[in-house]
């Protein structure tokens, strides 16, 4: 735990009487202090090519009245510091009105351990893993043209004040091991990327020799990537493989449902609460509480608990995502989803680990049913336009389905479809569904937070395919 | 207050001085100071604002040809000691790199030319309110507009780039910018679209009436979209878009990407990339310019480059390591382009609109599709369908594909460019690319 007021002029019982002085007339808000400790050591083109180690500290002081946000945030804890944002708080929001009174529920749970990943292992073992990784997979042969390896730990304390003197502490460790190679043969080019990691050590990730199978993974992508043909263009039946394929979950209908788009009544599922929204079958849960996992969270970055948020049952919308702003205004409760990529950054309403969850067919019996279309099993990144509800996500190892039969591998494509109408689509459900291996981002309002995804295999009847062959 | 560069440069010192007592032969360091405030707007009322106030220290230690960093925003002098030990520590044990080095001395800039990137100007939050106001009004006077907001930052920063060579040196800089979303609805379905502006100087700014009222049209015009056949056709790149063909071009001919064999302008140089109409600069020395710079991040001289002439590959964008990998020297360009620009082309736009029957002009792209190594495209699109040089209907939901290697040979240029960013293109027009609808 840090100690946040140490070598300042301010101590805890202070801060917290000019918190409660500061949202006396305010409906919410918190002093949000946070300690964030980084590495990332890169090897590149058979060398370590940076080492580098972040520290960072500071406050985010929040005040809310109504729908109105003031923010003030500083690397600098101290009485003077404090001051100032908070006649700064004061001076935007002049308004009286009650306070929210939605006391923060409490937990004792915890969903990953206080260790810093950066200490637990040595800095000397990080560089002999790295070039071990380089010459396991140069030792693949010359095809292999460029190999490129990296470590991303950090450990999080954060501590949050409240008006009523409650304070709420998180130490949170998150690790990202990262492979990509670049073969070439005849001329041609092709990556593959693979990574893993989650809130445990790297050892945890890595041992037994495991690396081998991250480095296994992105060589055969590559591979695969090789041999791909120029992609279709045009609409056609879709099968998903399951993990990672969910971020057409995350993109499609997971940013729709966040509580501050709906609020606003800007999100395409705005007025669609209790309707299908997706086939019969389809099962959406958006999950805080997964031990270990990228997006899992034991309080949320206000303080409150996660949960495992039902967001569609068996096809009918059940709830949005919320933080306490967009719940209070819209008449619910917080679901444990206020998260902020630092405190330099307003609280938003967002995903942790969303997943689809399993159904009852076979992979092989979706591929079987499809007479033209393609096989997508891992992708790049994904995007959408919240408003009118289209998205898109990059394929980077797909495959032509002819005749109920995997084909060709093909080039990398996007895929657009619209997120309110794709999940009446999903014709049929996997058996199988998987996690992603720890890997993603979600990028809101600038802000990156880490977040999970998971599904089974499905079958989409019809998506539209972004490639160049007519 | 935004710091002055005394303090900056007592910082930047301990740091040079506390490296070299602990055992470095080499150090770079940067520190920065930014003073940041915004206020944005949503249905006419205010919605948000947030003040921030933050410092940097970037420092690189090298033992001969070991190198590691560290990043921090506590500038306290207990704090920095305590990094500087760690970052000597990690430089001990990390592998030597013969192309770790600070710059050629003789390449350092030795000047620095005041280029107008400050405005000490500070409007007040109170100020704010008034323009966002007034951007809202315009907004949404259409009946058609069910959503808008708008936000206006002013930016102040100053920083000090120092080396143990004896380079040293930094300024200010601002920015003001202002946007403006409008969400417009027709039967059930909406769609959003917005207006941005970015200034140095605050006088510069658009009028808040034009920002709102651009905005709400653009959101209006795109109600109603069809999703077209898939088919083989010219695609038109909207001012705001086509800029994005330019940032290709700069990670593609980075000396990192070409040192390292991963793009496709790999061996390219001197030979015909562009139409021979096609020149491209990146200008570092423009007044006021949103990219302009006196140096690049290690403090080497930036001047004007012709990265394209008459269509042919000219100029690498080179920094230290990897210029040295590529036994070049740096050209000022270690992060990047500055006020990077296609010079104009000869069509008027409606010329361009004109040259065929019929064009998909594209005026927004989602996701990430470019592929740098391979140079293969594949993108959402959203925009109009132009007939006979009329836009006709909207179109969504649908891609655009091809190669940018073929892209680039295919490119015509209108000849209405405006350095509204820091990388900035006229409308041009891609012939003939894939696209896929239904």
């Amino acid at each position: 735990m840090s100690n946040f007021f140490k070598e300042t002029d301010i101590d805890t019982s202070k801060a917290e009487a000019i918190v409660t002085e500061t949202l006396k007339n305010c409906d919410d808000g918190e002093l949000y202090l946070e300690n964030h400790k980084s590495e990332s050591i890169v090897l590149d083109d058979n060398k370590i090519k940076s080492s580098t180690y972040n520290s960072d500290q500071g406050y985010g002081f929040r005040a809310v009245t109504g729908e109105v946000v003031a923010y003030s945030h500083s690397n600098d804890i101290s009485k003077e510091s404090l001051r100032k944002s908070s006649e700064n708080l004061k001076d935007t929001l002049k308004s009286k009105k009650g306070t929210y009174n939605h006391e923060i529920p409490k937990t004792n749970s915890k969903y990953y351990e206080n260790i810093n990943p950066i200490e637990s292992k040595t800095f000397d073992s990080k560089i002999d893993l790295l070039n071990s990784v380089n010459n396991y997979l140069r030792s693949k042969g010359s095809i292999v043209n460029q190999v490129t390896a990296n470590f991303l730990g950090e450990h999080k304390s954060i501590e949050i004040i409240r008006s009523d003197n409650q304070v709420l502490k998180d130490d949170r460790p998150l690790v990202r091991f990262n492979v990509s190679v670049v073969l070439e043969k005849d001329g041609k080019k092709e990556t593959g990327v693979y990574g893993v990691g989650g809130r445990q050590s790297y050892d945890d990730y890595l041992k037994d020799g495991s690396w081998k199978d991250v480095c296994d993974e992105a060589f055969r992508i590559a591979n695969v990537n090789l041999e791909s043909k120029p992609a279709p263009a045009g609409e056609m039946k879709v099968v998903l493989g399951p993990g990672w394929p969910a971020i057409l979950i995350h993109e499609a209908i997971g940013h729709g449902l966040e509580g501050d788009f709906n609020r606003k009544k800007t999100s395409a599922f705005h007025n669609l609460m209790g309707q299908q929204v997706a086939s019969e079958g389809v099962t959406i849960v958006d999950d805080g509480t997964l031990h270990q996992r990228r997006g899992s969270l034991t309080i949320d970055d206000e303080g409150t608990p996660t949960e495992n948020t039902v967001l569609i049952e068996n096809g009918i919308l059940k709830n949005y995502m919320q933080d306490r702003l967009n719940a209070r205004l819209m008449g619910t409760k917080s679901t444990g989803s206020g998260r902020r990529e630092s405190y330099k950054h307003v609280v938003l309403p967002r995903m942790r680990n969303t997943m689809m969850l399993s159904g009852k067919y076979s992979q092989n019996e979706m591929i079987s049913s499809v007479d033209k279309g393609i096989f997508a099993v891992s992708f790049g990144g994904g995007q959408v336009d919240i408003t009118s509800g289209k998205f898109v996500f990059n394929c980077t190892e797909a495959y032509e389905i002819n005749n109920g039969k995997i084909g060709s591998p093909i080039k990398g494509a996007t895929l657009i479809g619209d997120g309110p109408s794709i999940l009446k689509e999903v014709s049929l459900v996997g058996n199988d569904m998987k996690l992603d291996p720890g890997i993603g981002t979600c990028g809101k309002a600038g802000q990156g937070v880490p977040v999970g995804v998971a599904q089974p295999s499905i079958l989409i009847n019809k998506m539209t395919v972004g490639g160049t062959k007519l | 207050m935004i710091k002055d560069q005394e303090f900056l440069k007592d910082i930047a010192s301990l740091c040079i001085e506390n490296s070299k007592k602990l055992g470095a032969t080499d150090v770079g360091v940067k520190v920065i100071h930014s003073v940041s405030e915004n206020v944005s707007f949503r249905n006419k009322k205010l919605d948000e604002s947030n003040r921030a106030d933050s410092f940097a220290v970037n420092l690189t230690t090298y033992i001969e040809k070991k190198k590691s960093s560290i990043n921090s925003s506590d500038l306290s002098k207990s704090n920095l000691e305590k990094l500087i030990e760690r970052c000597i520590d990690a430089t001990k044990i990390t592998p030597s790199d013969e192309n770790n080095s600070l710059p050629d001395k003789d390449l350092m800039s030795k000047e620095i030319r005041d280029l107008n990137l400050y405005d000490e100007t500070h409007y007040s939050n109170n100020k704010k309110i008034e323009f966002l106001k007034k951007v809202e009004e315009t907004a949404s006077t259409d009946e058609k507009i069910v959503n808008t907001e708008a936000g206006f930052t002013e930016n102040k920063n100053n920083f000090i780039l120092a080396n143990s060579n004896g380079f040293l040196g930094g300024y200010k800089t601002s920015n003001f910018s202002s946007s403006c979303v409008a969400v417009s609805r027709i039967n059930g379905a909406m769609e959003r679209d917005y207006e941005f502006g970015s200034t140095r100087f605050l006088q510069d700014m658009m009028k808040p009436e034009e920002i709102g009222k651009i905005a709400a049209n653009k959101a209006i015009k795109k109600l109603g979209p069809k999703k077209i056949k898939s088919e083989k056709i010219g695609v038109i790149f909207d001012k705001r878009i086509s800029k994005g063909i330019l940032s290709t071009l700069a990670s593609a001919i980075s000396a990192n990407a070409i040192a390292r064999g991963t793009s496709f302008l790999k061996d390219q140089i001197n030979s015909e990339v562009f139409p021979n109409s096609i020149n491209i600069i990146d200008d570092p020395k423009i007044e006021k310019g949103l990219g302009s710079q006196n140096f690049d991040s290690e403090g080497v001289e930036t001047n004007s480059l012709k990265l394209v002439e008459n269509g042919i590959l000219k100029n690498y964008l080179i920094d230290t390591y990897y210029g040295k990998k590529l036994n070049l020297k740096s050209n000022g360009r270690s992060g990047g382009t500055t006020n990077l620009y296609f010079e104009n082309g000869t069509l008027s736009f409606k010329d361009l609109l004109n040259s065929e029957k019929k064009f998909l002009y594209i005026t927004e792209t989602i996701g990430h599709g470019g592929n740098i190594i391979t140079g293969d495209y594949s993108v959402g699109a959203s925009g109009f369908m132009v007939e006979d040089g009329e836009l006709t209907y909207p179109v969504s939901e649908i891609t655009i594909a091809g190669n940018f290697k073929e892209m680039f040979k295919n490119i015509t240029l209108a000849n209405d460019l405006e350095m509204k960013y820091s990388t900035n293109a006229p409308t041009l027009l891609i012939n003939q690319m894939t696209v896929a609808g239904k």
